[in-house]
């Protein structure tokens, strides 16, 4: 537990440290990340050490707060949520070193950002480590606080503006789901330690505290509809704090979930249908926005929406094997949203990583202005290759294998027999979404991937890029090695989950059984790691066949075959928008493109133009409306907020008067 | 590893490139023609080994890398699916998951070399290529779900092993309806009339070809050779499928699956030479109904095995 506290205390002094010192100092763009890759590593060994079946550490301080407490705990669960936590935090300050040079006026601002970076990791880690309500919360708001101010960073850009407003808003109509969440549960249980809060299990209460759980905690994770502010906020914020927030934040808000539904006695069907839905939604709405994007860390914003909803998807088939008593559906259902949830962290900071060393380097996000920048910067090339491959879900990555589990979930659903059709047809119901979510994704990844950095540049950003520093491309080539390796470890991380997923059946009342085929790593992965060993030296074998058959046999560079046209150039390649085109206008009412086109006219054409744009619609149809409606309702109280201090006072007198005579009445 | 098992791998590796050579013939009969030798297709792949490649300027090692490594995808998946059905115990729980997504890498990475060219007819059929497998995927993998709850098995021999007779007739049409969105997403993947036109001269409307247009010498011997142990692959779904109701297994299921494969080219040869080619619009929802036809199969299943 000391190294959890000497993590925090690290974070926060440096925090503090960084807002201290001398905006001038010189050594503040050193500092900032080296205390934040230093706090984040005693919490990781922690954690890790829990994961290895170290006992799970507690430690309650005197805190003088009514009902809240200084108690901090790490059970496996926080252990593997914290894990991906710190280790993004840490290498993504690292990459932030490099990528902070020359970014948003140095000096004050970056001081600034380097206390609230270290102030967002110390958050993180005590949102997951909080074992009182209150100490919770006050974690989440200096989460969410922290990370508003990173998203501001570059706040002379209006939309930048813009996006943080729209975050900020999302995170506190969260946060005040969350109040009343932990008030009802308080009020019933008596107290705000995680251990005593409860409420009657299938009661209305139960059901009410489950949903507001799910509104709360899900605009964190960026569940649909709530999910508006991450294709906003992740473009914006610089893309170390991206990587942070879209690998590693949005996962408390799944942590906040699977803490909390204990509270809430044995979970009715209904919840993990609600959890699938919400899922599945989540998934093919977040790729199909993506598919129909051209800002680069825009569609990797959306991604996480995709990814966010296969992890609900997975916890989903949980809850119903723990409801329908399927064990293996709950086992692996529990597992694989859960190690998804560690995989997305890492290829999805991995992909953040190399579209921000893109954007630093071409000074754009625009994919349609790409290109040919694998030549060009071929390290960041080969790391999003990797990430790509490796969200899609393909093998031999990490995306695969936690896929592979939630898929399995569904298989055990649907072979489950007995007389209720519920698990099979959520079985159902997952394999053709997760099948659907994984065609679009790779529709969209070789998208990206193919029109940013294969091809010839489109624009002259593109062709003037050079490598980023090794600051930057080392911190994503750790992670792409994680990929492969989390890959090829499936057996060895479903024997480290077992634990973890049942302590949470049991908090939930369900009790896996001790032995079982499906419990045991090497029997359920084992073969995959097979596979994936044998496909990559079957592979490496071809390649050196080819290589030796082709020695001395290739010619010369030759241009493109265009199908006889005389000069093939940049301008004539297929861009983002005309690739995704199809899939854009198949799924077009859920997606409501806009497009714009002035056709070429008369014999000898000027000008034509095209232009697509594909703004959130739930953005654009639910809370636009709602907001506007709000702000009409409220303008009315303008009476009362007019300027007066003295009379702002009076009103504080009043308030305090008025809960004297309440108390006293 | 048995001897079977082995010969199971085996034919699929060898006898793949003879598909097409049967396709072909079938389609020349029709149009009143002698068509080229069975063999064909071998020659053609000899000839391209002993070629000199030919690479654009634009590309980087992905596309070098892409050929050989589609190859290695779709061998491994051959590996894992063809003993399926002749081997009983044979694969493991979720395999079939691993073979869906291994062809998904190959196409992932065939559809990055398209795009490595920045050829915007490359491009075009990536483009496509990704449409059609987005749609096709759940269609594939809804059917195997529906298999898995009918045969109550999770691998795929367990599947094939889990059907018989029985349950043929007792789950309604199911099975049936599973074999013909089978086809249809065959067809689909494997880039065959009505979703796509092997042998149309225009770049225009092609979808695979396309994607390989700078292919050349022994790479594209290895594209070729990728995509004819495909078809094999899908083939064999199918005609496994349908191979079921006999309680074959060993030898003579092998030696009935490879006659069923040269009766499923004959097939696609004639669904070739008597339908046209839908129009790059209309494709979508003839996938889009195969995955129907799964839900359906699933709901017929359901309600008849309760």
């Amino acid at each position: 537990m000391s190294l959890i506290l000497l993590s925090l205390l690290i974070f926060f002094a440096g925090g503090a440290a960084m807002s201290l010192l001398p905006g001038r100092s010189r050594v503040i763009p050193h500092l900032g990340p080296l205390t934040a890759a230093a706090a984040a590593i005693p919490g990781f060994v922690a954690a890790i050490v829990i994961l290895g079946g170290g006992s799970p550490a507690s430690v309650s301080l005197p805190w003088s707060i009514p009902s809240g407490s200084l108690s901090l705990a790490m059970d496996r669960l926080s252990a593997l949520f914290a894990a991906p936590v710190l280790f993004v935090t840490a290498l993504a300050a690292i990459y932030g070193w490099g990528y902070m040079r020359g970014h948003g006026g140095g000096g004050r601002s970056t001081a600034r950002f380097w206390a609230f970076y270290n102030l967002l990791g110390g958050s993180m880690l005590l949102v997951v480590t909080a074992a009182n309500a209150l100490l919770f919360l006050v974690g989440w708001e200096v989460m969410a606080l922290s990370s508003f101010f990173l998203v501001m960073h570059e706040h002379g850009e209006g939309s930048v503006r813009r996006a943080g407003w729209i975050y900020l808003v999302a995170s506190h109509a969260g946060a005040a789901c969350l109040l009343l969440l932990f008030s009802l549960l308080g009020k019933e249980g008596g107290t705000l330690e995680f251990a005593g809060m409860a409420l009657p299990g299938g009661s209305g209460a139960a059901d009410f505290a489950f949903l507001l759980a799910l509104v709360g905690f899900g605009s964190k994770a960026g569940f649909v509809p709530l999910h508006v502010w991450l294709p906003e906020a992740h473009p914006a914020a610089p893309s170390n704090v991206s990587a942070v927030m879209s690998g590693v934040m949005i996962k408390t808000g799944i942590y906040g979930i699977l803490r909390f539904l204990p509270c809430l006695g044995a979970p009715p069907e209904w919840w993990g249908w609600t959890l699938l839905a919400v899922g599945i939604a989540s998934g093919i709405v977040g790729v199909l926005s993506a598919l129909a994007q051209h800002d680069l860390k825009r569609l990797l914003a959306y991604h996480s929406v995709e990814n966010i909803g296969i992890i609900a998807a997975g916890l989903g088939l949980g809850l119903l094997g723990i409801s329908r008593d399927i064990p293996m559906m709950a086992f692996l259902g529990f597992a694989g949203g859960l190690l998804h949830m560690v995989n997305h962290a890492v290829f999805k900071s991995l992909l953040f990583m190399s579209a921000g060393a893109v954007a630093r380097e071409t000074a754009t996000r625009e994919i349609d202005n790409l290109g040919g920048l694998l030549r060009r910067m071929p390290r960041t090339g080969a790391c999003f290759f990797t990430g790509s491959a490796a969200i899609c879900g393909l093998p031999p990555m990490n995306g695969f294998v936690s896929e592979l589990l939630i898929y399995l979930a569904a298989l055990a659903g649907l072979t489950s027999g007995g007389s209720s059709l519920s698990p099979a047809t959520a079985g159902l119901i997952t394999a053709g979404g997760l099948a659907l979510i994984g065609g679009l994704a790779l529709a969209c990844f070789t998208k990206a991937f193919g029109i940013v950095f294969l091809g010839e540049p489109r624009s002259r950003g593109a062709a003037a890029a050079g490598e980023v520093t090794a600051f930057m491309w080392v911190p994503a080539s750790i992670l792409a090695v994680t990929c492969l390796v989390l890959g090829l470890a499936g057996p060895l991380l479903l024997d480290v989950l077992r634990p973890v997923v049942a302590d949470v059946c049991s908090a939930l009342g369900y009790a896996l059984p001790g032995a079982a085929p499906f419990l045991d790593g090497g029997g359920v992965l084992g073969p995959v790691s097979i596979a994936f060993a044998a496909l990559i030296a079957g592979g490496l074998v071809l390649l050196g066949a080819r290589r030796l058959l082709m020695r001395r046999r290739s010619g010369g560079p030759v241009p493109t075959w265009d199908c006889g046209f005389e000069e093939p150039a940049a301008s004539m390649q297929y861009t983002a928008s005309s690739f995704a085109d199809p899939i854009v206008r198949l799924f077009g009412g859920l997606l409501r493109t806009r497009r714009t086109f002035s056709a070429p006219a008369g014999l000898f054409p000027q000008k034509a133009s095209f232009s697509s744009e594909t703004p959130d619609i739930y953005h654009e149809k639910l809370y636009r409306p709602a907001f506007r409606g709000l702000e009409r309702f409220f303008s009315r109280f303008r009476v009362i907020q007019h300027g007066r201090v003295n009379l702002y006072i009076l009103y504080i007198v009043a308030a305090l008067v008025a809960l004297l005579a309440w108390k006293l009445a | 590893m048995s001897l079977v098992t082995a010969a199971a791998m085996l034919s699929g590796i060898v006898l793949a490139p003879l598909l097409s050579g049967i396709i072909n013939r079938t389609k020349a009969l029709f149009a009143g023609r002698r068509g080229a030798p069975f063999l064909q297709p071998y020659h053609d792949l000899a000839r391209l080994l002993r070629k000199h490649g030919v690479f654009s300027g634009t590309t980087t090692w992905i596309f070098r890398i892409a050929p050989v490594s589609v190859l290695a995808c779709v061998l491994a998946a051959m590996v894992l699916a063809a003993p399926a059905g002749i081997n009983r115990t044979w694969g493991f729980e979720g395999d079939l998951i691993l073979f869906a997504y291994l062809l998904g890498l190959a196409r992932f990475l065939t559809v990055s070399a398209a795009l490595d060219t920045g050829s915007s007819f490359e491009g075009m059929g990536a483009s496509r290529e990704v449409l059609y497998s987005a749609l096709a995927e759940p269609a594939l993998l809804m059917g195997l779900a529906v298999l898995a709850r009918v045969s109550g098995a999770m691998s795929l021999a367990g599947i094939y092993d889990g059907l018989g007779s029985t349950e043929w007739t007792s789950a309604g049409t199911a099975i049936p309806l599973v074999l013909v969105s089978f086809l249809i997403v065959l067809l689909a993947e494997n880039s065959r009339i009505p979703f796509d036109d092997p042998n149309t001269h225009l770049e225009l409307t092609m979808v695979h070809e396309v994607m390989v247009l700078d292919v050349s010498g022994p790479d594209f011997a290895a594209i070729g050779y990728g995509a004819s142990l495909k078809l094999w692959l899908f083939g064999s779904l199918a005609v496994r499928l349908a191979l079921t109701p006999s309680g074959l297994t060993g030898w003579a299921m092998l030696l009935a699956f490879i006659g069923g494969m040269m009766v499923l080219a004959v097939l696609v040869g004639i669904v070739e030479s008597v339908t046209a080619r839908l129009s790059l619009l209309r494709a979508p929802l003839l996938l889009a109904g195969a995955g129907a036809l799964s839900v359906l199969a699933f709901v017929l299943a359901s309600r008849f095995l309760g």
